[in-house]
């Protein structure tokens, strides 16, 4: 239930408080195309988001595989000692685009061959096998990174904007048209007892 | 450019390490979160973090949801996908629509 506004009923505050409700209109207006059009582009993103995931999630799965793999194939300390010289350290360039306000990032690593550091003949080659594998998935890795942080960013948007819509929707618009209301008619009612104060008062002055 | 981390158990991370991603083995959630907390300033864009260990450190990613960097993203570890992961776009969808109307399962 919309809260009275306490204001003092004259014309100054009747036609500020009609400009107000012109401004909360337009606005809820406006930010409710954008709740809808950020719900339509979230939609979309979050199927997107699902089946990368379902994707990524499949790929790993066999990465980890042939993983085991290679290390039953050998002792873990000789896996250790080949892994033990990463292949670089791996960077990812981040850009940005706007979806309604929202920064969505986006990351894209730079194309770079997989170093393997390692002694061919000390490690087996279902390692070799493994690693290509890791090398695949990480670009969707990455891919996924990205459009998961982007969704979770607009699903706060959403939030957001859905409450500042309700806001204005159900509290400030209904309160300032009550306050427009009981303004005009406090005025009216003025009007009205003043009407009648002079028609006493002819009719006083008349009778002398 | 920013740099890409991985935490979880070590045999879960070890394969990312061979890629040029930072690997940081913890042996329980709690030291996770404290590895999260210690790199999410240190110019990581993503942060990816196996779903056991997500699981006990949600505290700790929480913190990060609202910010741009660091992207903290559970994967599956080495005992396969939990569906940590995709809970967490499900939850996501539930916040933002109100209702679950993607996976309807």
């Amino acid at each position: 239930m919309a809260k009275a506004l306490n204001v003092n009923p004259n014309r100054m505050e009747l036609s500020r408080l009609k400009k107000r409700v012109i401004v909360a209109k337009r606005g809820h207006k406006l930010l409710k195309d954008k709740q809808d059009a950020l719900i339509k582009e979230f939609l979309q993103k979050a199927r997107e988001v699902k089946a990368l995931r379902e994707d990524v999630e499949r790929d790993l799965e066999l990465c980890y595989g042939s993983f085991r793999t290679a290390r039953a194939q050998t002792l873990p300390s000789m896996i250790e000692q080949s892994l033990l010289l990463a292949g670089g350290a791996a960077s990812v360039r981040v850009s940005h685009h706007n979806v309604m306000s929202v920064n969505i990032p986006k990351f894209s690593l730079p194309e770079r061959p997989v170093q393997l550091s390692y002694g061919l003949a000390s490690s087996p080659g279902s390692l070799d096998v493994a690693l290509e594998r890791f090398s695949l998935v990480i670009r969707r890795l990455v891919d996924l990174a990205a459009a998961e942080k982007g969704l979770k960013l607009m699903a706060l948007e959403i939030e957001r904007t859905r409450r500042r819509v309700n806001a204005l929707e159900h509290v400030m618009i209904p309160s300032f048209t009550d306050a427009v209301r009981s303004i005009s008619m406090k005025l009216e009612e003025n009007e009205r007892s003043v009407l009648s104060r002079l028609m006493v008062v002819k009719e006083i002055v008349r009778a002398h | 450019m920013y740099k890409i981390g991985v935490i979880g158990d070590k045999d879960s991370v070890l394969g990312f390490k061979a890629v040029g991603f930072d690997v940081f083995a913890a042996r329980d959630a709690a030291e996770a979160g404290k590895i999260l907390k210690e790199k999410a300033s240190q110019n990581y864009a993503v942060i990816y973090i196996t779903e056991r260990m997500a699981a006990g450190a949600a505290g700790a990613i929480d913190a990060y949801k609202e910010a741009m960097f660091p992207a903290v993203i559970p994967i599956p570890g080495n005992e396969g996908a939990l569906g940590l992961g995709m809970m967490n776009v499900k939850k996501s969808v539930e916040r933002a629509i109100g209702a679950d109307i993607l996976f309807d399962n």
